[in-house]
């Protein structure tokens, strides 16, 4: 890293700047798949939460044991474990999420967000910064299933986390939980994130010529 | 489960190619469904490779659960992984060795392919589904040919689109889901395909 930052600093890049849906399109898989309802998107935002601070605390304490050539292969095994562990205890404890959930739980796995924090970070990092790192990242995850997991579910059943909203007069939009609707409103959600970016980005530029003119 | 007629394995592979296509209605394999689906003939290339390692994955499930995993379930995750990234890389060597033109056409896609998480998601639906050997091996020619579809779709739309004048705050992924979005929406309409 080129400049030292606070592990304060490391939590809340995940949230928006390097949001890992928005921004770096990580871990679309069970993105889309389990966020017809807020419930579901909360239940797998807290398993990958779980998942991903787990392997990263692992990678990072025995990133100098593990060798080189076969970090990879070492890395899915470690989180292939905490998948497994999260898996049979969401069996045991809430068997009705479990089952919502399905064969995404396993594929938890297979999230190329856990993954790839891993190798970015955690193994290059002290335990502290990797643990702040996880937790940001998958904070930024929830916070992006909420959002179309929520979005989905108003509009699509006319509800939020299974609350009725607006009364029996709504006519609920089905097609937001179906498939085509995880894909058309991720894809609006990104243009959103999009437009405020070239917002920002046009706002600094007007900053920065209204200064070089006043000086 | 096993009802070795040839509707039931007509059954399994229309519904894995059209009606539950893996892309486009369970979102397994976004990744490269978004990276790479920029040009046609990779798109082609990269369908028959995830086709080819699907195969080899749902072979490797089967044996796993009939022979070791009623002996250890918890382990099922973790063995699926490691059997199926080594096997991958043992064929992707022998593939090497016995027919480099075969290799350079599949070329860097067959390992990365093992990341993809429609591998893992062929194994897990088999497994729940409890699907005998031929089955399984129908599911994932199913599965690989919708992968295959829906890649080849997406890449031709990109390819006709990048003919038009796209406003710039478009481009990219989101101009991608929305394409998705909308295909996805066309093959709802073989839903009603079957009854049950």
């Amino acid at each position: 890293m080129a400049t030292p930052t606070s592990p304060y600093e490391e939590m809340m890049k995940g949230l928006w700047r390097d949001n890992p849906v928005f921004v770096q399109v990580l871990g679309m898989c069970p993105m889309l798949a389990v966020t017809n309802t807020a419930t579901n998107a909360l239940a797998m935002g807290l398993a990958t939460l779980f998942v991903l601070v787990g392997s990263s605390f692992l990678v990072s304490v025995m990133r100098s044991l593990i060798p080189k050539q076969v970090r990879i292969s070492a890395y899915i095994i470690i989180i292939a474990t905490f998948v497994t562990i999260i898996d049979y205890s969401l069996l045991a404890l809430f068997p009705k999420i479990h089952k919502e959930l399905g064969a995404f739980i396993p594929l938890i796995t297979a999230n190329c967000l856990i993954l790839g924090r891993q190798e970015a970070f955690a193994s290059r990092n002290s335990v502290g910064y990797a643990v702040m790192d996880a937790v940001g990242m998958s904070a930024g995850f929830l916070f992006a299933l909420l959002a179309l997991g929520g979005v989905r579910e108003i509009l699509g059943e006319g509800a939020l986390f299974g609350f009725n909203l607006f009364g029996p007069s709504f006519e609920p939009w089905v097609i937001m939980i179906l498939p085509p609707g995880g894909f058309l409103t991720l894809g609006l959600i990104l243009l959103f994130f999009n437009w405020v970016t070239e917002k920002r980005k046009q706002a600094q530029l007007n900053y920065q010529m209204a200064e070089e003119r006043a000086s | 489960m096993t009802d070795p007629t040839l509707q039931n394995f007509l059954w399994i592979f229309i519904s894995a190619l059209l009606v539950n296509n893996f892309v486009l209605a369970y979102f397994l394999g976004l990744c490269p469904f978004l990276g790479v689906s920029g040009k046609l003939e990779t798109s082609v290339r990269l369908g028959f490779a995830t086709t080819f390692v699907l195969l080899i994955t749902a072979i490797c499930a089967w044996t796993l659960n009939t022979y070791i995993l009623p002996h250890a379930p918890y382990l099922r995750l973790i063995s699926f992984i490691v059997v199926i990234a080594s096997t991958v890389q043992f064929i992707e060597m022998l593939i090497k060795k016995v027919s480099p033109s075969l290799f350079r056409s599949l070329g860097i896609f067959l390992p990365l392919i093992t990341t993809n998480c429609a591998i893992l998601g062929l194994a897990i639906f088999a497994t729940n589904r409890e699907y005998g050997f031929m089955e399984s091996i129908v599911y994932a020619l199913g599965a690989g040919g919708g992968f295959t579809l829906a890649m080849v779709l997406v890449a031709g739309l990109r390819e006709e689109s990048e003919l038009t004048d796209v406003p710039k705050l478009i481009q990219g992924t989101a101009f991608n889901l929305i394409i998705a979005g909308i295909l996805s929406m066309a093959f709802m309409g073989f839903a009603g395909l079957f009854s049950s």
